[in-house]
């Protein structure tokens, strides 16, 4: 009858004594007010220590673990699971806080009115994996970094445009920027924060073992690697934010498509991310037994990019002519299962600032060759038509493997011939195609998938502003060398604006522009097919992002 | 016997500058480039590309990348992969062992059974278990190992479900047991090839055999035929299968391709195959060379090992 002693540490926790059961209930009590406490969505949950684990398979090796060293899609996987970026993106285009409290915003006085003063507020609690605190420091660190001369970086743009960045405590940080850069925000948003404690004591941030070994702030911390095979990380149980539910995330490699497939089908992984199941097993795909698979909108778009410096194409009726002349709809349809969208535009469907009232393109052979014979095309050597000592003759590329993309080529070579214009194909491995034939404007026509926007920011002056063209001297993404005036016009004031809906009303109008101009003949947005096993909960795409596995802190399994 | 290893070492050298080489300018010269994977990604320009080349080093004129490689080949210093930056020599020491395990179990096992097949064949020519064994080897031959690998995974795995569909070992479970298992479906679809290989060979060097003189001349003095065919018969057999197993060592640590994508085998071969894709050419300078170190090796090894089985062979 004698009470238990407090001091036994035997099964206090089954047998408590009365002292024991109150100070957890209090504790229990507490426990469930913390999180009305917090503002931003994202809360320490008082939820079971992870525990499980999940297997990703993936078609490509994430092989880049320094995230601002230059990689590839399939590297953000890993990047967004072990770092965080001040804030991140959600799938309908909102900023969301991670290391920072909260969004710098004009109306919030993060961002001056003329979008060059930045004053961003951090989070005082978050710990990089070796248990250091995050400060200020490591953001002003990680943004100089980007721009070091002898820093092998991905990708400066933007953040070039960086002045003073001061550390005003170890929670607040101001810089001033060059000048207004609207998308600014949207690259920061992608932007991870990487220790200067480590980094900055490196010989050589090149070659540093942290490259191969990376220690973040994030959800998981880094486990295992083995090259060539997978890799594990294991959840950090004191993440400021949502606490991983699971404890072990596998990147696992598989190359091939087919046999990627084949162990999603015996469950020896549990979710597929890119390159995913192909349009042709879909069909089978959906009906598993204990699987789930779902169409995810993604925002790169499929589309027959021209050289407008070639002479073939510089005549805008040409351009329509071909444009009418593809059977979207078949390919869609037929080549791809239906699984993909017909689009008008280079914009997402999905983003804010999409146009939807962009004319309808319809398959019109006659309409076409009318087109062209009203313009005084005229059919000659071959049937092929000709004006002005102009063939309509050029030649078309894309990757040599991807044999849907083939079909289509082959498919668009038939329907234009049936209007007299003769597409010869040349297709070259993705080394090749992409190299200077790509970056140097060297090709006639090639059909390929781009996402035009950086992240969720519509601005595309990479794609189509004149000054973007390398061919010419430019720098930017702009092969196809397109140049109007008016498009230049709107998209710099588009990025020096901040308000959402008056840069609608711009990037409507490019939109409108591009369409008219047909520097690109779209095709349709990709979409892309994803797979888990049905006990996963949590797996969400993001249009925003390249990568699936960017929420793994929020799977579970049931 | 020194003087001819050091004269065959000596000429290896000679091949091994040259293959490395005609290899580093055949990659260098080719169109692409480690660049091409970063092209489509946001913000990238040719300016952007042009730094990133010129920060690997790339953008200096071939004879001194070459020379610089070369030089670090003697110290060790094989170079760094463009992709996750480790040493050279690390990355493919990483792949070897998965290599080794698959394809030396898979050689070990067609050796063996290809050697009783072929015997046996040659023995009891136009039999009913030659014919079939000729006709099987010819089908094995014949068969891709894509589809076969695939196929077997269909069957074996995903309807029978006895086999796993691939991978090296269950992560989370590496005893030997796991392994075990995970390697009976691909050494099984590789030995299938190599077994129908080498019993032809080997059927065809105890057919050479069987008719020599002092077989007869055994068989004539009474000698009981188990004996005249293990201590006569097979051993003389088996010497040129001696110079035929030399120049497998290479194969056994370059790893089966097809193979180790379709069973997801994280080996030599796929190591090689990813390289190619993004360009790594300092990878790929490093399994090309090692590749041709075990080429002259396994060569030289055959020969000594000639010389010492066959005592009518006289090293020069």
């Amino acid at each position: 009858m004698s009470q238990r002693d407090d001091s036994d540490k035997g099964n206090s926790l089954l047998n408590p004594t009365r002292r024991q059961a109150l100070a957890m209930a209090i504790i229990g009590a507490a426990g469930t007010l913390l999180p009305l406490g917090r503002a931003s969505q994202s809360f320490a949950a008082m939820a079971a220590p992870p525990s499980g684990q999940v297997i990703i398979g993936l078609s490509q090796e994430p092989t880049v673990f320094n995230p601002h060293m230059p990689h590839i899609e399939v590297d953000d996987g890993i990047h967004w699971n072990v770092f965080d970026p001040l804030f991140g993106i959600s799938p309908s285009g909102e900023f969301v806080p991670a290391l920072a409290t909260e969004v710098p915003t004009v109306a919030n006085g993060g961002i001056s009115a003329d979008g060059l003063q930045w004053k961003v507020k951090l989070r005082s609690d978050a710990k990089w994996h070796d248990g250091r605190p995050f400060t200020a420091e490591d953001v002003k660190y990680t943004l100089e970094l980007i721009v070091s001369p002898n820093f092998r970086s991905g990708r400066r743009a933007g953040h070039d445009l960086l002045r003073d960045i001061t550390v005003v405590s170890p929670t607040e940080i101001h810089w001033r920027m060059e000048k207004s850069y609207a998308p600014y925000a949207s690259i920061l948003s992608s932007t991870f924060m990487v220790p200067k404690h480590i980094l900055s004591v490196a010989a050589d941030v090149n070659t540093a073992p942290f490259n191969n070994a990376p220690i973040g702030t994030g959800p998981f911390k880094w486990g295992t690697r083995v090259a060539g095979d997978h890799i594990q990380l294991k959840a950090n149980p004191d993440y400021h934010g949502t606490q991983p539910q699971i404890d072990s995330v596998i990147f696992k490699y598989i190359p091939d498509l087919t046999v990627l497939y084949t162990q999603f089908k015996t469950g020896d992984i549990d979710v597929t991310a890119m390159q995913g199941i192909t349009p042709d097993h879909y069909e089978e795909a959906k009906d598993l037994a204990g699987r789930t698979v779902v169409i995810l909108p993604v925002a790169t778009i499929e589309s027959v990019t021209l050289n407008m410096e070639r002479p073939q194409f510089k005549d805008p009726v040409v351009r329509q002519a071909l444009y009418m002349a593809i059977d979207k709809k078949t390919i869609i349809d037929e080549l791809y299962f239906g699984l993909v969208l017909p689009t008008e535009t280079y914009m997402p469907q999905q983003s804010a600032y999409y146009n939807p009232n962009l004319p309808k393109q319809s398959f019109n052979i006659e309409a076409a060759s009318k087109l062209l014979d009203d313009a005084g095309w005229k059919p000659g050597a071959g049937g092929i038509r000709e004006k002005g000592g102009v063939r309509l003759s050029f030649t078309n590329s894309t990757t040599a493997g991807n044999q849907i993309r083939e079909q289509a080529q082959q498919f668009i070579q038939q329907t234009w011939l049936a209007i007299g214009v003769e597409m010869n194909i040349s297709n070259l491995p993705p080394a090749v195609m992409w190299g200077e034939y790509w970056v140097q404007s060297k090709f006639d026509s090639v059909i390929v998938g781009n996402n035009f926007l950086t992240g969720a920011d519509p601005d595309t002056r990479d794609y189509f502003g004149s000054q973007s063209t390398n061919a010419k001297g430019g720098a930017g993404q702009n092969n196809s060398q397109y140049v109007n005036a008016k498009v230049d016009e709107l998209l710099a004031q588009g990025a020096a604006i901040q308000d959402v809906a008056q840069r609608k009303a711009v990037y409507v109008q490019v939109q409108d522009l591009i369409r008219q101009d047909l520097p690109i003949l779209p095709l349709f947005q990709y979409t892309y097919v994803r797979g888990y096993k049905s006990g996963l909960k949590g797996f969400t795409g993001n249009i925003n992002l390249r990568i699936e596995p960017w929420n793994v802190n929020t799977w579970s399994w049931t | 016997m020194p003087n001819y290893i050091l004269n065959r070492l000596g000429q290896s050298a000679v091949v091994l500058v040259l293959v490395s080489l005609i290899g580093f300018m055949v990659l260098n010269l080719a169109p692409g480039g480690p660049m091409s994977q970063f092209a489509l990604n946001p913000g990238m320009s040719q300016a952007e590309l042009d730094r990133i080349a010129e920060q690997l080093g790339l953008k200096r004129p071939l004879l001194v990348q070459y020379i610089d490689w070369f030089s670090h080949l003697f110290v060790g210093d094989w170079g760094h992969s463009f992709r996750d930056g480790r040493p050279v020599l690390s990355v493919i020491a990483g792949h070897l062992p998965a290599t080794l395990l698959l394809m030396g179990t898979s050689t070990l096992l067609s050796i063996v059974i290809g050697t009783w097949v072929g015997v046996l064949g040659a023995v009891r020519r136009y039999s009913v278990f030659d014919t079939l064994a000729t006709v099987g080897a010819m089908v094995a031959l014949s068969i891709p190992t894509f589809w076969f690998g695939l196929v077997a995974i269909f069957f074996f795995s995903l309807h029978l479900g006895w086999l796993p569909a691939g991978n090296m070992y269950t992560i989370g479970d590496q005893s030997l047991g796991d392994y075990a298992i995970h390697l009976v479906l691909p050494v099984l679809v590789l030995a299938l090839v190599n077994v129908a290989i080498w019993s032809r060979y080997m059927r065809s060097a105890t057919l050479d055999v069987i008719d020599q003189d002092f077989v007869r001349t055994a068989r004539a003095k009474g000698v009981p035929y188990r004996r005249v065919l293990t201590h006569h018969v097979i051993r003389n057999a088996l010497l040129p299968m001696i110079t035929l197993a030399g120049l497998q060592i290479p194969t056994i640590l370059g790893g089966a391709l097809v193979t180790e994508t379709v069973f997801t085998w994280p080996g030599m071969g796929r190591l090689f195959l990813d390289s190619l894709g993004y360009s790594d050419y300092p990878v790929i300078m490093g399994i090309l060379m090692f590749s041709a170190v075990l080429v002259l090796l396994g060569n030289l090894l055959a020969d000594l090992l000639i010389g010492v089985a066959d005592p009518r062979v006289r090293l020069a």
